[in-house]
């Protein structure tokens, strides 16, 4: 099939894989282990999934903050959003 | 008796997987591709990076935009979610002409297509042959909204609000038409006020109607288009020109369709937020209560 019409790049190919392995793995963690909704620093009651989103959520506006802060590499602001995703989905 | 586990009602959501696959998925990821390159035409493209987003970061005309944008849907629902349960708390209950007559009446605005509405309000505003400009002129109110900023923006907002309130109206009127009967004869033999009804069964009882009310409206005032770009065109200047009427200048004006990517991307973002932002407001409020 020809899909030259998504004008796929390296980078954002991989961008991709990397969220469908982490969907993948969490729908194997879930079936291992079935989440318990429970209280962290968030101000609501989260289940990991929802915990997931709010974690590439606030990585998605750290690299924009990051971006229309600095110019600095975006390296930093990808090191930044994984101890945030780290920190929601284990104290959030 | 022991629990049956079967697993083939999965099967029953391929058919729903395959069209929001096909039809946000794949065009989403597209966009996001779109987003790093420079796109001259099919085939013509060059990776630049994140270079658009520090562009559409940086734009000022864009952080106008979102800030008029966030001011036009807050003031939308600030307006028109009240305005909705009110219409629904006079409008008449069971079935009656009269109940009909007010559905048919309150559903008449939802009817009409987006462009029309944004026409009906040009010429309703016009101060030589409009109703509404020559009444405000006859009663010595300069008003023009093609010239006066705060007239353009005032007209946009009632426009939104004469045609969308009555999806508020109706939502929560279909939110009340549940409550059993014996809720109102409890509220009736402890002697409770119109207020204490409102606050501890008709409010509660509308939470999942209000719920779709108000991320709908904020979903739709937050991507509002066509009314706006009939009525003034965005103008004057670009008091009202809001975010999808400046990324559509981007993408079909100018032809800028990876700067237009990357801004759509940062849209998509921020009506997520916010979206996410209400939906968890909205559901866990009153969950206190419950417990």
């Amino acid at each position: 099939m020809d899909m030259d019409w998504m004008a796929w790049t390296a980078p954002t190919a991989i961008f991709f894989l990397c969220i469908a392995l982490m969907l993948a793995g969490m729908t194997v963690w879930e079936v291992v282990s079935p989440t318990v909704e429970a209280k962290g620093f968030l101000p609501m009651r989260t289940t990991r999934g929802d915990r997931l989103f709010i974690g590439l959520l606030g990585s998605a506006f750290i690299h924009l903050g990051w971006l229309a802060a600095t110019d600095a590499s975006l390296w930093g602001a990808s090191a930044v959003s994984l101890i945030w995703v780290a920190l929601v989905i284990r104290f959030g | 008796m022991d629990k049956v586990q079967d697993n083939r009602a999965w099967f029953l959501i391929i058919p729903v997987f395959l069209i929001v696959a096909f039809s946000a998925v794949v065009p989403l990821m597209t966009v996001v591709n779109y987003s790093v390159q420079e796109i001259f035409g099919p085939g013509q493209t060059f990776f630049v990076g994140t270079e658009w987003f520090e562009a559409v970061l940086k734009d000022d005309r864009l952080h106008d935009a979102l800030v008029r944008q966030i001011i036009y849907s807050l003031a939308v629902l600030a307006i028109e979610i009240p305005l909705g349960i009110l219409i629904a708390l006079g409008m008449p209950g069971g079935r009656s002409a009269k109940t009909s007559l007010t559905l048919v009446l309150l559903a008449l605005p939802l009817l009409i297509p987006f462009n029309v509405v944004g026409t009906i309000w040009q010429i309703f505003g016009r101060g030589d042959i409009g109703l509404l400009g020559a009444t405000f002129r006859a009663i010595g109110i300069d008003y023009n909204y093609t010239n006066n900023s705060a007239h353009a923006w005032v007209t946009v907002l009632v426009m939104d609000v004469w045609h969308w309130t009555s999806l508020v109206a109706l939502l929560c009127y279909a939110g009340l038409q549940s409550i059993p009967p014996a809720f109102y004869q409890a509220a009736k033999i402890d002697g409770a006020s119109k207020w204490a009804v409102f606050r501890y069964i008709q409010l509660p009882k509308m939470r999942g109607v209000l719920i779709i009310a108000v991320l709908l409206r904020f979903m739709d005032s937050f991507m509002i288009y066509t009314e706006p770009f009939v009525l003034t065109g965005g103008g004057p200047g670009n008091s009202t020109t809001f975010l999808s009427q400046y990324l559509t200048q981007m993408a079909v004006g100018q032809f800028d369709i990876g700067k237009a990517a990357a801004f759509s991307i940062v849209y998509f973002l921020i009506v997520l937020l916010f979206s996410f932002i209400f939906y968890t407001i909205i559901t866990r409020t009153g969950e206190g209560e419950k417990k």
